[in-house]
């Protein structure tokens, strides 16, 4: 399979046929799903249903047993390591929100942006004049410039939540992955996200998975619904909702 | 507490640090050897061993912590880089004693002239000139920190793992250098040593210029340390410390950082090892033993981890405090006391002598800002949101 020189498919993320288990347990199986560039897709599931599981694959922490993942039509992620992935353009934030905890946000800021990451380039750093202003547009999208001195785990949980996607935006990847942004948000922090998801989404491929109902349809994008590592429904969140399988393993009668 | 601040206590810690080392390493050699002996103010020549010993120590303290402090790798197999610095430096003092062995040999050392040996190894060639003993003390154990970190971080092996495969390296060397026909002198090591660069080991004048030169070297190695953790590539080291796959997704290669720190401070391990040697005329296998590595991961804990001046303190202070018990009639329960430190700094100050020492200073200082910014906020009538914890 030579996939390096002709471009397979127009798609930013293709997932084709994707197996995983682990000692037996089918985590993912035949999962099959594409991103188009520019778009933004809500992933829904129940617990267990293998959407972090899908992220560890696209991300180069799980190695699937078989399957094709291709990333910008040309790249196979399965055989790239996390930092090669990462590099690559691909950016992740966790369902548990992992800043680097003794360190200032504007730190967190300054570690995530993407700029030359080998160890000569940091060794000899110096700070520029655009880096900094990068890392002051992003404090004011995710309202934590007043923060900026403050040491990330001094946050509280909805701040480090946007102190992990304001880390997303200034790695600026080419595709997003959100593992639950709104876990443990109040509605007015749920809304505000939402909000700045669609921002983001203007300039970047984002991919979301979420629980939280509400905050899907605020979304208003492509909803795909996974049930034991494999797609069980596509469409919006009313076709999605609305289909029978969905409401029996998932949203419940 | 806002980085600033953070920044500048350490600074002034790492200020008054190097003055005092710098003070100690010019001081103390003059009082030794301008003062009469035996003055009040003269420091005896055993002591300017000892003491130099210390510093030595202090080195390898300070090079645990820029990989254990900063970046998370507990190394419990460094002593085997400062036992094979000092190995490097024995060699080429081995072949400086010539003719004046017990054999009279001009080529070989004593012990190969014991064992029966022809001719000089391969590997013994190039330490009579100082030059190269010299590189040889930063190479050796740099090499061999690269390849072991190379398969090890490669592989991912961290935490606890990396400890004992970090332990069995250095008990492997152990045993590697207490074998007579290793060619290293077995269990007797290098000693009976007579001259370094053509002065006498033994003389006050030599001894006083190698405790000079300990206390230059700890001061290079501390100014090394400090840039490479207030670089980008420190903060770097402490995201791997807190989280490191989370700085793998972020795009770092990892284990090219660990590489990098983990050599750097096997070299310096192998420059206090070379230092040590001419001040004690002695190196032997014992120098490789798993508890002696432990040893110097317990002076870093004590003095406070992540701090580089409580490293190099905590060295001195255990060291002052072993000689001291040691030589008394608690000596055999030296090893019990030292357990008991561990688990007491552990407990009750578990960022150490400096680390508990700056955080008090900087919750005082706090408290000091924000009084008078409340004051000065009550004096414009407006209350000011600032620092609220």
């Amino acid at each position: 399979m030579n996939v390096m020189d002709t471009r397979a498919t127009s798609a930013m993320l293709y997932l084709d046929g994707v197996h995983v288990s682990f000692d037996g347990f089918h985590a993912i199986n035949n999962l099959s799903l594409t991103l188009e560039p520019g778009e933004m897709r809500a992933i829904i599931g129940p617990n267990g249903a293998g959407k972090t599981t899908m992220m560890d694959i696209i991300t180069g922490k799980t190695k699937p047993d078989e399957g094709t993942v291709l990333f910008d039509g040309v790249t196979d992620l399965t055989r790239l390591d996390e930092t090669r992935i990462a590099e690559l353009g691909i950016g992740r934030k966790f369902q548990k929100p992992t800043v680097f905890e003794s360190q200032t946000v504007q730190d967190n800021l300054l570690l995530a942006l993407n700029v030359d990451h080998s160890v000569k380039a940091t060794l000899f750093w110096r700070g520029s004049r655009a880096e900094a202003e990068r890392i002051d547009r992003v404090l004011e999208t995710i309202r934590l410039t007043e923060a900026r001195n403050r040491l990330a785990g001094s946050l509280s949980h909805g701040q480090k939540q946007w102190l992990e996607i304001g880390m997303l935006l200034a790695q600026d990847p080419k595709l997003l992955l959100v593992d639950e942004p709104v876990a443990g948000m109040t509605d007015v922090e749920t809304h505000l996200t939402a909000e700045l998801l669609k921002e983001i989404n203007k300039t970047h491929t984002v991919m979301v998975v979420e629980h939280d109902m509400t905050f899907v349809r605020e979304l208003g994008v492509k909803v795909t619904c996974l049930h034991e590592g494999t797609v069980l429904a596509e469409g919006t969140i009313d076709q999605v909702s609305s289909n029978e399988r969905v409401i029996e393993v998932y949203l419940g009668r | 507490m806002t980085p600033h601040m953070l920044t500048r206590s350490l600074d002034r810690s790492a200020t008054i640090f190097l003055a005092v080392v710098a003070a100690c390493g010019i001081l103390i050699p003059l009082s030794n050897l301008l003062l009469p002996a035996g003055s009040f103010l003269q420091v005896p020549t055993y002591l300017v061993a000892l003491w130099g010993k210390y510093v030595c120590y202090a080195i390898l303290a300070l090079s645990i912590d820029l990989i254990w402090g900063y970046c998370g790798i507990l190394s419990l197999g460094h002593g085997a880089f400062f036992a094979l610095g000092g190995y490097a430096m024995g060699m080429y003092l081995m072949r400086q004693i010539g003719t004046r062995g017990v054999y009279g040999n001009p080529v070989l050392p004593d012990f190969m002239v014991f064992l029966n040996w022809e001719k000089l190894p391969w590997y013994w060639y190039g330490f009579d000139m100082f030059w190269f003993a010299a590189l040889m003390v930063l190479v050796v154990p740099g090499l061999l920190a690269f390849c072991f970190g190379w398969l090890a971080f490669r592989s991912r092996v961290t935490g606890v793992y990396l400890s004992i495969i970090t332990q069995a390296m250095t008990y492997a060397l152990l045993l590697a250098f207490f074998r007579n026909d290793f060619g290293f002198g077995g269990n007797n090591g290098l000693t009976d040593f007579k001259d370094i660069l053509g002065f006498n080991v033994q003389a006050e004048g030599t001894r006083a210029a190698l405790f000079a030169l300990s206390c230059l070297a700890l001061i290079v190695g501390f100014l090394i340390c400090r840039a490479i953790v207030s670089s980008k590539l420190g903060k770097v080291l402490i995201a791997v410390r807190d989280a490191e796959s989370r700085t793998r997704f972020l795009g770092y290669r990892v284990e090219s950082y660990k590489l990098f720190v983990f050599t750097v401070s096997a070299c310096m391990a192998g420059v206090a090892g070379a230092l040590y040697v001419p001040q004690v005329g002695i190196i032997n296998p014992s120098e490789f033993a798993p508890g002696n590595s432990i040893e110097a991961v317990i002076w870093v804990a004590v003095g406070g981890r992540g701090t580089l001046v409580g490293a190099a303190l905590g060295a001195v202070v255990v060291n002052y405090a072993k000689t001291f018990f040691t030589s008394g009639m608690l000596a055999p329960y030296w090893l019990f006391m030292l357990g008991a430190l561990f688990i007491l700094v552990t407990l009750l100050l578990p960022k150490g002598i400096v680390g508990t020492f700056n955080a008090w200073w900087d919750s005082s200082k706090e408290k000091r800002t924000a009084a008078a910014s409340v004051s000065a906020a009550a004096e414009d009538g407006v209350t000011e949101p600032k620092m609220a914890e």
